[in-house]
C-alpha cells in the first residue's frame, strides 16, 4: 500500500519539554486516518509539522515519497482546531483570497467556490461581511476553503468541536465523499464515536509518543478478549459449562435470556454455538469487540496520574 | 502572483477601501491647503484698486501722494469737509483723506473718512508719505538739505549665508529651518506610529479571529508578516502621495480662480515691487520701515525659497520607509505576543521609548542642529527618522547622511529578523500575554 505521508522519527523539543519524541507515522493513501490522544499529547504539533507551520528538530516527513517542501502545501487542506475568518471582510472575497493563497487561479477558484456555496446554500451571503454570518454558516465557509483547492491530503483538527449536529453530519458526509474521490483524510479528535464511524486507521499519541498504530479493525481484533454474547429463547437455566467456557453474566427478560461468555484459547465459537443449541433456541450470537473508547482509556489511563503538559506548550 | 504579493494586495485594498482612509485623504489636503490659501485669500480680499479722495487744505501733500498699483489718489471736487464727506458717500471711493490747515507751520494731523473699515495698508501708506514730507520740510527749515539726511540714514540688514561644502552660498533663515524640520519630524513620527499601529492591530486581529493558522498553512509566517508590513506601508505612501497631489491640486485650482497673487513667485516680487513707490534714495529708510512692519509671510516665502525641497522630500520618503519598516516589524512582534490591544501597552513600552525620546529632544536639536546630541540621535536607527528630519533643513554633511541611512537599513533588517522570530511563535500562542523572558526564548527557538 502506498503512503501519502510518512513521518520518520520526528523529534520536536520546546524549551523544557519534548512535544514529539521519535514519532513515526505512515498514512495510507485514500484512508481516513485518526490521530488520537489526550490534550497536550503532541497531536497539534505533529499536524503543524505536516503543514510546515513549524519544523521538526530531528526526523523527516515525506509527502508522496518526496521530502515535504512548501510546494506541497497546495496539496494539503488544513482545518485547524483554532479557526476563524477575517470578521470585517466580505465572505466571497475572503474565500477567494484563501483559495488563491493555496495556489488556485482566480477564475478556477471563483467557479469552484460558487459551486460549493450553492451546494451548502450560502450563496446569498457572498457579499456579506463575515461578522453578519451565524456561527454555523461561518463553519461552512471554513470547511469550503479547506477543501476548495481539491487537496490530496486533508487535515481536520477537532473538526466537530463547535459544530451543531446538523453541520457535523454534513461535514461527516462530505469527508467520506472526499475519500471516495481519492483524498486522504487525517482526523485529529478525542471523539471516539466519530473515530469508529469514520476512521480506517489510527495512531494514538500519548505523552509525545505513538503508543498504538494500525487499522481500526486490526487494533480491535488484537484487543479482543474472546468475549461473546448470545441471545436465547426458552433458555434452560443452570447449564453446566465445560472447561474453557465461562459464563460472565446472564440477564433474563421474559423468555429472552442474554448470556455473556468468555472462551479460552482452543475453544471455537462453533463449539460454543453447538452447546447452546442443545439448550434452547439461539437468536443471536456475536463476538464482543472492545470499543475505541475502551482501548483509548486503557492505553492512556496508566499514564494519566502523571502530569500532563498544558495545551499552550503543545 | 506570488503569495506575498497576494497578502500585500489584500492588506492594501481592505484598508484603502475603508471610509476612514477616504475621509483622512480628503481632510488632510483641505487642512494643508487651507493653511496656504486662507492667508492669501485674506490678502486678496483687501486687494483691488482703491480710490482715495484728497482734500488737502495745506496744499503741501497732495502732489506727493502718488498713485500705486493699489491706490489712486484724486483731488476732491469739494472744498469744504462736510460737502466732501457727503460727496464721498455718493461714490464708491474708498476713503476721503482730509488734511486740515493748522496754526503750526508744519501740519502733523490728518483724518481719513471711510464708509467702510479703513484699510490699514492705506493708512500706513499715507502716514509714510506725510511723514517723509514733513521731515523734509523740517530739515529744510533748519537749513539742511533733505538729501543729505536721507543719505546718512543706515539700515543694517543681517543676512545669514550658509556656506556649502561645494563652495556655493545660500541664504538661510533659521526660523524657517526650525519650523520645517520640526514639522517633518512630527509628520514622520505620526506616520510611523499611525501605520505601525495599524500593522500591530492587523496582527492582533488575525490572532484573535483565529484565522492566522489557516493562513500560515498556506504561507510562511514571515511572508504573512512582511506582506502585512509592506501592504500597510503602501497605504501610508498612497495617503502621503494623495495628500501632496490633492494639496497642490487645491492650491492650483484656487490660484486659477482667484488670480495670480497666490503663487510664491508672484507674491514675492509684488512686495519688492512696492518699494518702487519711493525714490531710490529713500530706499534705506523704506527698508527700516519695511523691517519694522514686515509681513512674516514675506520672510516665510523668502526662507522657503532658500530650501532644497527635493532633498527634503527624498530624505523624508527614505526615513519614513526606513523608520516605518523598523518600527512596524517590532510592533508586529508586539501584536503577535499579545492577546488583545489592551495587552500591548506594557509590551510596547520599550519599542516606543526611543522614538518618543527623539521627539522630546527635538527642540534641543533644532537649537543645536550640529551638536553632539543631534549627531548621535540622527545616527542611531531607532531615533534617526525623527531626529534626522529635524536636521535636514539646516543641512547635514553627506557622510553623516550616508552613515545614518546605512545604519537605518541595517537596523530594520535586524528588527525584522528578530520580529519574525517572535512573530512565528507568538501568533500560535493563545490564551495569554507573553512576558519578556518568553519573548527571549522565542527568539532562540529554531523552526
Amino acid at each position: 500500500m502506498t503512503h501519502i505521508l510518512s513521518a520518520k522519527n520526528i523529534i520536536k523539543r520546546y524549551s523544557g519539554h519534548t512535544a514529539l519524541n521519535d514519532v513515526s507515522i505512515d498514512i495510507p493513501e485514500g484512508s481516513v486516518y485518526g490521530l488520537l490522544g489526550p490534550n497536550g499529547a503532541g497531536k497539534t504539533t505533529f499536524i503543524r509539522i505536516i503543514n510546515r507551520i513549524t519544523g521538526p528538530d530531528e526526523g523527516e516527513v515525506f509527502f508522496m515519497g518526496q521530502r515535504l517542501r512548501s510546494a506541497h502545501t497546495s496539496q494539503i487542506g488544513y482545518l485547524p482546531e483554532e479557526r476563524g475568518l477575517y470578521k470585517k471582510m466580505k465572505v466571497g472575497e475572503q474565500a477567494l483570497y484563501l483559495a488563491t493563497l493555496k495556489g488556485m487561479k482566480q477564475s478556477d477558484a471563483l467557479k469552484s467556490l460558487k459551486h460549493w456555496f450553492e451546494k451548502f446554500g450560502i450563496e446569498k451571503w457572498w457579499d456579506k461581511n463575515v461578522e453578519e454570518l451565524s456561527k454555523g454558516m461561518q463553519q461552512k465557509v471554513q470547511f469550503i476553503v479547506t477543501i476548495i483547492h481539491k487537496p490530496r491530503l486533508l487535515i481536520f483538527d477537532e473538526p466537530f468541536s463547535g459544530f451543531d449536529p446538523i453541520n457535523a453530519n454534513l461535514l461527516k458526509n462530505e469527508i467520506l465523499n472526499l475519500r471516495e474521490e481519492g483524498a486522504t483524510v487525517i482526523f485529529s479528535t478525542h471523539n471516539m464515536s466519530s473515530v469508529e464511524e469514520l476512521c480506517d486507521s489510527i495512531a494514538l499519541i500519548n505523552q509525545s509518543q505513538v503508543v498504538l498504530e494500525g487499522k481500526v479493525r486490526d487494533i480491535k481484533e488484537s484487543y479482543k478478549t474472546n468475549l461473546f454474547e448470545a441471545e436465547m429463547i426458552h433458555y434452560k437455566n443452570n447449564l453446566p459449562f465445560p472447561e474453557g467456557m465461562k459464563l460472565i453474566s446472564e440477564e433474563k427478560e421474559v423468555n429472552i435470556t442474554r448470556l455473556k461468555l468468555g472462551l479460552s484459547q482452543g475453544i471455537s465459537s462453533n463449539d460454543c454455538i453447538s452447546l447452546l443449541l442443545e439448550h434452547g433456541e439461539l437468536r443471536k450470537f456475536h463476538e464482543v469487540l472492545p470499543s475505541m473508547d475502551d482501548i483509548f482509556i486503557e492505553k492512556v489511563s496508566n499514564t494519566l496520574n502523571k502530569p500532563i503538559h498544558s495545551k499552550n506548550n503543545e | 502572483m506570488s503569495k506575498t504579493a497576494l497578502i500585500i494586495k489584500r492588506e492594501y485594498f481592505t484598508r484603502v477601501r475603508k471610509k476612514s482612509f477616504l475621509i483622512l485623504t480628503i481632510l488632510g489636503p483641505l487642512l494643508m491647503a487651507g493653511l496656504w490659501i486662507v492667508p492669501f485669500f485674506i490678502a486678496t480680499m483687501s486687494e483691488g484698486n482703491k480710490t482715495i479722495e484728497v482734500l488737502d487744505e495745506t496744499g503741501l501733500f497732495a502732489s506727493y501722494l502718488k498713485n500705486t498699483s493699489e491706490l489712486t489718489f484724486v483731488l476732491s471736487s469739494e472744498t469744504e469737509l462736510d460737502s466732501a464727506k457727503n460727496a464721498l458717500l455718493k461714490t464708491d471711493h474708498h476713503a476721503l483723506l482730509y488734511i486740515p490747515k493748522t496754526e503750526l507751520s508744519v501740519p502733523v494731523t490728518a483724518l481719513v473718512f471711510s464708509a467702510r473699515q479703513p484699510n490699514p495698508d492705506v493708512k500706513s501708506y499715507i502716514r509714510d508719505v506725510m511723514k517723509k514730507r514733513v521731515e523734509g520740510l523740517k530739515l529744510e527749515s533748519k537749513g539742511i538739505d533733505p538729501e543729505i539726511m536721507q543719505s546718512i540714514q543706515t539700515n543694517i540688514r543681517l543676512t545669514a549665508i550658509k556656506l556649502n561644502e561645494d563652495g556655493t552660498e545660500k541664504k538661510s533663515v533659521v526660523e524657517i529651518n526650525m519650523i520645517l524640520g520640526f514639522i517633518s519630524g512630527i509628520i514622520i513620527y505620526m506616520m510611523i506610529f499611525i501605520f505601525g499601529a495599524q500593522v500591530m492591530r492587523g496582527v492582533i486581529e488575525e490572532k484573535t479571529s483565529r484565522i492566522v493558522e489557516v493562513i500560515i498553512s498556506s504561507v510562511k509566517p514571515f511572508q504573512l508578516m512582511l506582506g502585512k508590513i509592506i501592504g500597510v506601508g503602501l497605504v501610508g505612501l498612497t495617503q502621503f502621495l494623495l495628500w501632496i497631489i490633492l494639496t497642490f491640486g487645491i492650491i492650483t485650482v484656487f490660484q486659477a480662480t482667484y488670480g495670480q497673487k497666490l503663487s510664491f513667485e508672484k507674491t514675492v516680487p509684488a512686495y519688492s515691487g512696492s518699494q518702487k513707490i519711493l525714490d531710490s534714495n529713500q530706499l534705506a529708510e523704506f527698508n527700516a520701515l519695511h523691517e519694522k512692519n514686515i509681513d512674516p509671510m514675506v520672510q516665510v516665502l523668502e526662507g522657503l525659497k532658500s530650501i532644497d525641497f527635493t532633498i527634503i522630500i527624498i530624505t523624508f520618503l527614505f526615513y519614513f520607509i526606513g523608520g516605518y519598516l523598523l518600527y512596524s516589524s517590532l510592533l508586529a512582534a508586539v501584536g503577535s505576543a499579545a492577546e488583545s490591544e489592551t495587552d500591548t501597552h506594557q509590551l510596547m513600552m520599550p519599542v516606543t521609548v526611543p522614538i518618543l525620546l527623539s521627539l522630546i529632544v527635538s527642540s534641543y536639536i533644532m537649537n543645536n542642529p550640529d551638536g553632539t546630541l543631534a549627531f548621535w540621535f540622527s545616527i542611531i536607527p531607532l531615533t534617526s527618522p525623527v531626529s534626522m528630519m529635524i536636521r535636514i533643513p539646516f543641512g547635514v554633511p553627506i557622510w553623516e547622511l550616508i552613515l545614518s541611512a546605512t545604519l537605518l537599513v541595517a537596523g530594520f533588517l535586524f528588527t525584522t529578523w528578530v520580529a519574525s522570530k517572535i512573530y512565528r511563535v507568538g501568533i500560535l500562542m493563545y490564551g495569554k500575554k507573553a512576558s519578556y523572558s518568553e519573548l527571549w526564548k522565542w527568539i532562540k527557538y529554531r523552526d
